[in-house]
């Protein structure tokens, strides 16, 4: 039973063990998995992680402060092109040019939070919309990024190469080990942030930012911090994903994808850190690696595949993602407005009094 | 000059005048009423003196401090707590969340500090336990146990009123802005929020002001009353005078109204 003894015992990170013995078993599970799995199952899974980060710090935004984004592909965009060009025109190692980037990802969050504080709905919408849509056409449009032609990023140093002591990751097995660093690290971080005062002052200003104020939440400061720190986790995650990539250019941060991570939060659970997990694992399974596994199913995959590049498709290309997005959508609308972690709170629920 | 004032306050929607020119003064650890029929102008005073609205004249004034201009969450912490009328909590929160807000303008933790809490003895974690033994005392005191780590949306009417009640008492605060804190509970619920009221001046030395509907509640616990009607003020003084002055009768009644 979960009877409680101390008042730290609600703050605590595992609050009972066996919540720490799933935890240290998912982190054996993780640190094993690269030794089993082919190159394209790391990559596939260094690009989950990334997305995960990203999720977790827009769910922090939109699950928890109930303010909206759909210019976090621009964040993300930062977070990539300075990181990479910190590093190659200034020389700087990796882990402080990645969290200046986050830094300027932050600022430019907290500048988007500004009419934030006038602006609501729909109008919020656009105004995210167009931030997004700006910083791409900048990015596109300026010599010193890399223009449309894009960048490519440099070798990834974890050392201090001026200082001679250099340590190059090559492979995807290294890169997945550093990126399962930063994502322990930011979901920890986002886990905590919503159980003290900041989290509590976030939430409160999405159930009522009336009462809020009342009980002596500033708003501004609030709803602009919340900005930026949700796109300080952009900033992590883009830095990161130019990694992945290794080649990147302004089209790689269009508006779709805003509206991908949207989709991910909103499949995954809104406020919560598990659904932003869970949902941006599932639907960046959808976006990558759908078209690979259908075609591989015995009988139906290839029939599947010709349909939807027959019938369901003006160019003749695959479209199976989109589609299977679209309809994975509307499901979880219609039949688990939570979420798939509302799903999960459910399921644990009625078990918890099964024979009753 | 009393504890808190309100002078010559004015405050008009278009061409319609909500309060007109209304002048009192409340005393330390009193309890005093406001009474009107629906649509005087009493949850205006309310949002004027919270900073919700900003008066068009006059002033507001707490140990000898002008409150008007200042935002909302100043004001709070200058010391004034409110409840509202339609019940404003944080509804997708559990109970001891929403009173842990209550104390937000006594906690220091930053982000950073938030973010990177680590064992028991990191500076966040010993402030969320200290903070969290002080909601556990106003949990206490207003019985709420029960609840205590339900979500707040699925409580009943009677119980929400309480925790939002709870929230401001968080706040330790000076004045206490209770806006019709009786309405939708039961006659035993009543009577115990009314021995609440009395309690949370005693013990936690607040000044109340009071809206209510329920007159056995009023004439039970107000020092004083203040009515008004149409935004302007009839008349102020004991309860049992209030009570029986003909344009306050008049005001709920109608013209040719007899009790």
């Amino acid at each position: 039973m979960d009877m409680k003894r101390a008042y730290y015992e609600d703050v605590e990170l595992f609050k009972s063990g066996t919540i720490l013995f799933w935890t240290i078993s998912l982190m054996v599970g993780l640190l094993t998995i690269p030794l089993l799995a082919s190159n394209y199952h790391l990559y596939l899974l260094n690009l989950i992680m990334v997305h995960i980060i990203l999720a977790v710090g827009l769910n922090i935004l939109v699950g928890s402060t109930g303010q909206i984004s759909l210019g976090h592909a621009g964040f993300f965009a930062i977070g990539a092109y300075a990181t990479v060009l910190l590093m190659t025109k200034l020389g700087l190692p990796f882990f402080p040019a990645i969290i200046i980037a986050a830094f300027i990802s932050a600022f430019f969050g907290f500048i988007l939070g500004l009419p934030a504080l006038r602006l609501e709905g729909p109008y919020l919408t656009i105004a995210t919309l167009a931030f997004g849509l700006a910083i791409m056409h900048i990015i596109g449009h300026t010599e010193l990024f890399g223009g449309r032609s894009g960048l490519s990023a440099p070798p990834l140093d974890v050392g201090i190469p001026k200082l001679g002591w250099s340590l190059v990751l090559k492979s995807d097995i290294s890169k997945y080990y550093l990126i399962l660093f930063f994502t322990i690290v930011m979901v920890w971080g986002a886990i905590n942030i919503l159980k003290t005062k900041v989290g509590r002052a976030f939430v409160a200003i999405r159930d009522s930012d009336i009462a809020a104020e009342v009980i002596g939440i500033n708003l501004t400061i609030y709803k602009t911090l919340s900005f930026a720190v949700s796109a300080f986790y952009a900033g992590i995650a883009g830095g990161l994903f130019a990694f992945v990539l290794g080649f990147f250019d302004p089209v790689t941060f269009n508006m779709l994808l805003s509206i991908y991570f949207l989709v991910m939060i909103v499949v995954g659970g809104l406020g919560s850190v598990m659904g932003s997990i869970t949902g941006a694992a599932f639907i960046t399974y959808l976006m990558y690696a759908l078209f690979k596994n259908v075609r591989e199913v015995p009988y139906v995959g290839d029939f599947l595949v010709t349909i939807s590049q027959r019938w369901l498709s003006i160019t003749g290309m695959d479209n199976l993602s989109a589609i299977a997005l679209g309809l994975v959508m509307i499901g979880i609308m219609l039949f688990e407005p939570m979420g798939i972690f509302g799903a999960w709170i459910r399921i644990k629920k009625y078990w918890k009094t099964w024979p009753f | 000059m009393g504890y808190l004032s309100i002078e010559n306050l004015s405050i008009s929607f278009g061409g319609l005048k909500a309060v007109d020119n209304i002048s009192f003064s409340v005393e330390k650890n009193e309890i005093f009423s406001i009474i009107g029929p629906n649509g005087s102008g009493k949850t205006t005073i309310f949002n004027l003196i919270s900073g919700i609205y900003h008066p068009n004249e006059g002033a507001v004034i707490l140990e000898g401090e002008n409150l008007v201009g200042k935002t909302p969450d100043r004001i709070a912490k200058r010391g004034i707590a409110r409840t509202f009328q339609n019940i404003e909590l944080f509804a997708n929160a559990t109970v001891m969340d929403n009173l842990m807000l209550g104390r937000h303008i006594f906690m220091k933790t930053g982000i950073f500090g938030g973010a990177f809490m680590w064992g028991k003895r990191s500076q966040a974690a010993r402030e969320e336990i200290l903070h969290r033994e002080k909601v556990e005392q106003i949990i206490d005191f207003l019985e709420l146990q029960s609840v205590r780590d339900q979500f707040v949306g699925g409580l009943a009417y009677g119980k929400r009123k309480l925790v939002e009640v709870g929230r401001a008492l968080a706040l330790e605060p000076k004045v206490m802005l209770l806006d019709e804190p009786s309405a939708g509970m039961n006659t035993e619920e009543k009577d115990d929020l009314t021995i609440w009221i009395k309690d949370i001046r005693e013990d936690y030395n607040v000044t109340i002001l009071l809206i209510e509907h329920d007159m056995n509640m009023i004439m039970g616990i107000s020092d004083r009353v203040f009515a008004m009607s149409q935004g302007q003020k009839i008349v102020l003084g004991p309860p049992q005078e209030v009570q029986r002055h003909p344009e306050v009768i008049k005001a709920y009644l109608g013209e040719e109204g007899v009790v």
